[in-house]
């Protein structure tokens, strides 16, 4: 068995400088530093790493819980609604033409984040199981997806319409310093809260009757994903719109170094969230594309969904 | 001690009373739909009876600290779900769940559970390349490893062959020699007869009978409960059922 937390811990370390280098203005480490190049270093190449490694490990440790609690490897972050909600909140930040006020964007997503959780554990939350739970969420993601196309569809003007469907596809461009206090402390305790869970979904793998019988009360450990996942996905929204596939996909490289429990399972998809997110911005700003860059919600889903599907496919032959 | 004080849950336990003795295999038997499940599920307290109560040494199962209870009673669901491809060991080590008791005490009681179910050889196979009766034994190892004084079976022995049937029985049986007290649902009415202590029969939510097998599983109580004329043939011990 390998240890992949020191291995991906490497890569990152490996990862962020050069990730600062990359752009459209190129940064030659071996020259000095000109005054031009530090600014472009301080206050953009680095807060968009650091947001980039925020975000992607907020993505693959809810993604890596999801998929613990759900028992499912199929499962990701979007399906409990809370990032529909976050994303329905900051579409509405727009709607009323309060996003250009600072703090009014990621706020109005996190009220959006928070109101989904509230929702999630209210409906869901008398019995602890799973099922329910579920639904909820699904019902909660097709109704902030619902009221989200009714937002954009009675835009006040064609500008925010426009601005409504640029920032749900997620990106990372022009983010500062302020976008990653807000996603920092979010985010670190999200995973935080995930880590916690991990004992409880442990005892999830040998499903719901057995892990009551090993001393799991279910309806904390639902408030914890809870808790967790709307940390982690809300706060990663309300930085950065709508980010698919990473939570999908990073536990799926990140298993079979494991020894398969679902706790061992959430730093390392943290890390090779961010590892992704990382280098997938990074080539985002490198690729030559006409009218501007490629974004990174639309690079990871042409990036994810073959590379998913191969997955799939390669899982049904090991079955067969 | 373990036992059940008027068990009422509405449609299916009628008020079940019963006291369970350490060291003996107890087997509850029924008819479909008689309550046997249910009734190991509040045993186990995991299932809250609408009155009434089940009782570890004199206290209600349904007081927390759940993990207090969850040290005493080991409880082997029907349903044999794995959900991840873990090893052998890894699954064993999943019954320590309620310890806190440190690594190296871990190990030690994940060890001696695969030794006494001779799965040492198969430590660190996936459970995916497990055969049915291998796995039924790494799921058992998972309860013995965490040290319970209660094992309860929900039919832990319904989806295999007859060899790996007795060859389970025989590690329960060691369990109860070993002062466990064990409680299994069983739907094999000969192998409650052969390899039970002692036998509750379950029909309609109650206790219709309750004692040594030859007796609870008397000729009488099959018709009654059963609805089936059926005789038992052969030695104790070796008995098979003739219908």
């Amino acid at each position: 068995m390998t240890r992949p937390i020191p291995l991906l811990l490497a890569a990152l370390a490996l990862a962020l400088p050069l990730s600062l280098l990359a752009g459209r203005v190129w940064i030659d480490p071996t020259a000095p530093l000109g005054s031009e190049a530090a600014l472009i270093l301080a206050e953009l190449r680095l807060p968009r790493a650091l947001l980039a490694v925020l975000l992607g490990a907020g993505l693959g440790a809810a993604g890596a819980a999801m998929q613990g609690y759900l028992r499912n490897p199929l499962a990701d972050p979007g399906l409990f609604g809370i990032a529909p909600g976050a994303a329905l909140g900051a579409v509405l930040s727009f709607w009323t033409g309060w996003a250009s006020a600072g703090w009014a964007l990621p706020a109005f997503a996190l009220t959006g984040a928070a109101g989904a959780m509230l929702l999630l554990t209210i409906i869901a939350g008398r019995n602890g199981g799973v099922v329910l739970f579920t639904l909820a969420g699904m019902m909660i993601a097709s109704l902030a997806g619902a009221l989200m196309s009714l937002a954009i569809s009675l835009s006040p003007t064609p500008f925010a319409m426009s601005e409504i469907v640029t920032w749900l596809m997620g990106a990372l461009t022009d983010r500062s310093w302020r976008e990653v206090w807000i996603a920092a402390p979010l985010t670190l305790a999200g995973i935080a809260v995930l880590r916690a869970a991990g004992r409880g979904l442990d005892a999830l793998t040998l499903g719901e009757a057995a892990a009551r019988s090993l001393g799991l009360d279910p309806r904390r450990l639902q408030l914890l994903l809870v808790l967790g996942v709307g940390l982690t996905v809300g706060g990663g929204v309300a930085v950065a719109g709508i980010i698919g596939f990473v939570g999908l996909m990073v536990p799926h490289f990140v298993r079979p170094f494991t020894d398969g429990r679902p706790s061992r399972l959430i730093v390392p998809s943290a890390l090779a969230g961010a590892l992704l997110v990382l280098v997938a911005d990074g080539l985002c700003r490198v690729l030559p594309l006409a009218g501007g860059e490629l974004r990174l919600g639309i690079a990871l889903s042409l990036l994810g969904a073959p590379f998913f599907l191969h997955l799939l496919l390669r899982l049904r032959r090991e079955l067969v | 001690m373990l036992a059940a004080e008027n068990l009422v849950l509405s449609g299916r336990l009628h008020g079940v009373s019963l006291r369970l003795r350490p060291g003996e295999v107890t087997a509850i038997c029924g008819p479909n739909g008689a309550g046997k499940s249910t009734l190991l599920s509040c045993l186990a307290g995991l299932t809250l009876p609408q009155s009434g109560a089940a009782l570890l040494d004199g206290a209600a199962l349904a007081a927390p600290p759940a993990e207090a209870r969850a040290r005493a009673i080991g409880y082997l669901p029907q349903v044999a779900e794995v959900a991840w491809d873990v090893s052998v060991q890894t699954l064993a080590g999943l019954g320590r769940l309620p310890w806190r008791t440190g690594a190296a005490e871990d190990a030690a009681a994940v060890d001696a559970a695969l030794t006494a179910l001779d799965l040492l050889p198969l430590a660190y196979r996936p459970v995916a390349q497990l055969s049915g009766g291998e796995r039924a034994r790494a799921l058992l190892a998972r309860v013995l490893a965490g040290t319970p004084r209660w094992l309860l079976a929900d039919e832990p022995l319904a989806s295999l062959d007859l060899a790996h049937q007795l060859a389970l029985l025989a590690h329960l049986r060691a369990c109860a020699a070993a002062g466990m007290g064990v409680v299994l649902v069983l739907h094999d009415l000969a192998l409650a007869m052969n390899h039970a202590d002692r036998v509750l029969v379950l029909d309609h939510g109650t206790l219709a009978a309750d004692g040594p097998p030859d007796l609870a599983l008397s000729e009488p109580v099959l018709a009654q409960v059963w609805g089936v004329n059926a005789r038992w043939l052969g030695e104790p011990g070796q008995r098979a059922l003739q219908v």
